[in-house]
């Protein structure tokens, strides 16, 4: 680690040369995107193929660029959070989550046991359903059409269903508040929640055999995109990108945020830091979800869920800074928010997790095929709603 | 992890020239941040990057700020002499702090599992003297970032690999994130033919027919 990183590979593309200095076939330059059904969302890739073999591979971004931060600056806190449910809009949850989080930890609220209890069975149910869906678009990138994205979908419908009965709305849920949640779950929705939980590994030892062992998933994944672990940490990789990697850094873990320290739960680290290891940690980290949400559903308590301090109205934290930062399904999603007093932030940023994993995908993709540079972008799992931002 | 006071210690033993600064931060959480000069910037990140207590090896976020020109105003006392009496006046003075823009790296340790340390590097003015070392080639991570400080701020960060728009097209004028900036009334403005472009269409048209002359 004590030289220089290797700076990213910006070279001039030349056509190779015969030994007579004659032309060996032409480079091909494909623009992938932005409407292309296989970048998830209007991303760009400008590709150069030296016949099917990639060469050069730069991303393109801003098709879906609005400047959420300057929209941030402009309204107030609280009216910020709706925005924050379009950032990710798979994980409006962990959106809510970690913008809340950095709120209290600037104004110094105190969230209620019931609430931080609540927080953690959403975050957790969204990553169900992130990785589920993920694990369904990727094997379709594989040309598995419809079929096991269907099965997916048939699972997260259950939990969005969830969602719409306690916060009004399938995905952009608008759930969270500075010093708790919006509105308390009643028993029955537990009860229903319990239900979904205890089905989930079912479908997922279903899911599983279908794919975990499939032939054309092994021969597709395995020790294709390969991400050395020293560039992982070097690249700010993070999520479940960087534990496929080895490197064992969950901030479940490290920063211990909400109550995550109650819970027993374990963190799946990768080997090879390929494709398949990619799919097989998210495939792990949804049966740990499974135990967190087994332990919350059981021990939630009785009690208030808003911070009785917490004020919405006329909401005005002291001067200062925080950078906040929670364990989204894609890596790690901060805030950092610089306040003047004002009832505006004086500086709001995002750190989108899927914006900054991109920053390695030529390094994946270099001398793969043009259909594996496909299945690559799909194991790193980008939303464009949080990278164009 | 060593305090702020610490790490500052340390680094002013091992880098003579740099000029570090504590900043307070008066907040619930109140992280403390390092104000580094621009021009030992890159040596300092690389410090803290090698250095063995703190191996700090992953920039996690990396921001641009505006601050643009302030007017302060202090209040002094003045003694004059009123009416053949001395008295003490309060008299009010203002002072124009330029501005200036702020690039903040947050940097934590994976290995070591700690952080953050927050480091910030400060431009001259907002105007022509917005250059400031780039950190990407000590960590990856910040290239997208930078570039997208680059295009929103327009610090330009010399050592960047690949400085170019990230999220405006390439053809934009102005930085957006700017507290100044006043965004036009229509982005997609295409100019229609008109004045002298509209003249040199004509040559092409066919001639307009004359008014009919009745015999």
């Amino acid at each position: 680690m004590n030289a220089l990183a290797t700076p990213p590979k910006n070279f001039e593309v030349k056509p190779k040369l015969a030994a007579n200095g004659e032309e060996l076939g032409e480079l091909l330059e494909v623009s992938m995107g932005p409407h292309h059904p296989s970048t998830h969302g209007v991303f760009r890739m400008d590709v150069v193929l030296d016949g099917e073999k990639v060469v050069k591979l730069k991303p393109v971004f801003g098709y879906l660029h609005r400047n959420h931060e300057k929209i941030g600056e402009n309204i107030s806190y609280l009216a910020n959070m709706p925005y924050t449910d379009r950032l990710d809009y798979f994980c409006s949850m962990t959106n809510n989550w970690a913008y809340a989080l950095t709120i209290e930890k600037l104004a110094g609220l105190v969230v209620p046991e019931r609430a931080e209890y609540i927080r953690a069975i959403m975050a957790e149910l969204t990553r169900l359903q992130n990785h589920t869906c993920l694990i369904g678009f990727f094997v379709q990138d594989m040309g598995a059409l419809g079929t096991p994205m269907m099965y997916a979908f048939r699972e997260r419908e259950k939990i969005l269903d969830l969602f719409e009965e306690v916060s009004g709305a399938r995905m952009m849920c608008n759930y969270m508040r500075f010093g708790g949640v919006r509105v308390d779950v009643n028993d029955e929705w537990i009860a229903k929640t319990k239900k979904v939980v205890a089905d989930y590994s079912k479908f997922l030892d279903e899911f599983g055999t279908f794919l975990t062992e499939n032939e054309i998933v092994l021969a597709r994944t395995q020790f294709v995109g390969v991400l050395p672990k020293d560039l992982a940490i070097n690249a700010s990789i993070t999520g479940p990108m960087l534990r496929a990697a080895g490197v064992n850094y969950d901030l479940r873990k490290v920063d211990k945020y909400g109550i995550y320290s109650r819970f027993n739960f374990q963190v799946p680290v990768g080997e090879h830091g390929d494709i398949y290891d990619r799919y097989m940690i998210r495939v792990l980290e949804m049966r740990e979800s499974i135990k967190i949400l087994e332990q919350a559903l059981r021990d939630i308590p009785v009690g208030p869920v808003m911070d009785p301090k917490a004020k919405l109205r006329g909401f005005r934290p002291k001067a200062g800074e925080v950078y906040g930062r929670v364990e989204a399904p894609k890596g790690e999603l901060g805030f950092y928010v610089i306040s003047d007093g004002s009832p505006n932030p004086y500086r709001y940023r995002v750190r989108p997790p899927s914006f900054i994993n991109l920053t390695i995908l030529e390094d994946m993709c270099l001398g793969h095929n043009i259909s594996d540079a496909v299945v690559i972008l799909g194991s790193v799992d980008i939303v464009l709603g949080e990278v164009d931002r | 992890m060593e305090t702020l006071e610490q790490i500052k210690a340390r680094l002013e033993a091992a880098l003579p020239s740099a000029k570090i600064e504590v900043l307070a931060n008066e907040c619930a959480a109140g992280e403390r941040s390092l104000l580094v000069d621009a021009a030992s910037g890159f040596t300092v990140a690389k410090f803290l990057r090698d250095d063995a207590q703190l191996k700090l090896d992953y920039c996690s976020n990396v921001t641009g700020v505006d601050w643009p020109d302030k007017e302060l105003t202090e209040k002094i006392k003045v003694k004059q002499v009123v009416d053949g009496v001395e008295k003490e006046v309060e008299e009010v003075k203002k002072n124009i702090r330029p501005g200036y823009l702020e690039v903040v790296y947050h940097l934590y340790s994976m290995g070591l599992k700690h952080g953050p340390v927050v480091l910030r590097l400060r431009t001259e003015n907002r105007a022509d003297k917005t250059h400031l070392p780039s950190l990407t080639p000590l960590w990856r991570g910040a290239e997208f970032q930078e570039r997208e400080v680059y295009d929103l701020y327009g610090v330009i960060f010399y050592g960047h690999p690949d400085l170019r728009r990230i999220l405006m097209w390439d053809e934009f004028v102005g930085f957006p994130m700017r507290r100044d900036y006043i965004a036009p009334d229509d982005f997609e403005y295409e100019p229609t033919p008109h004045d002298e472009v509209l003249v040199e269409a004509k040559k092409h048209y066919p001639a307009e027919p004359k008014a009919e002359v009745k015999p």
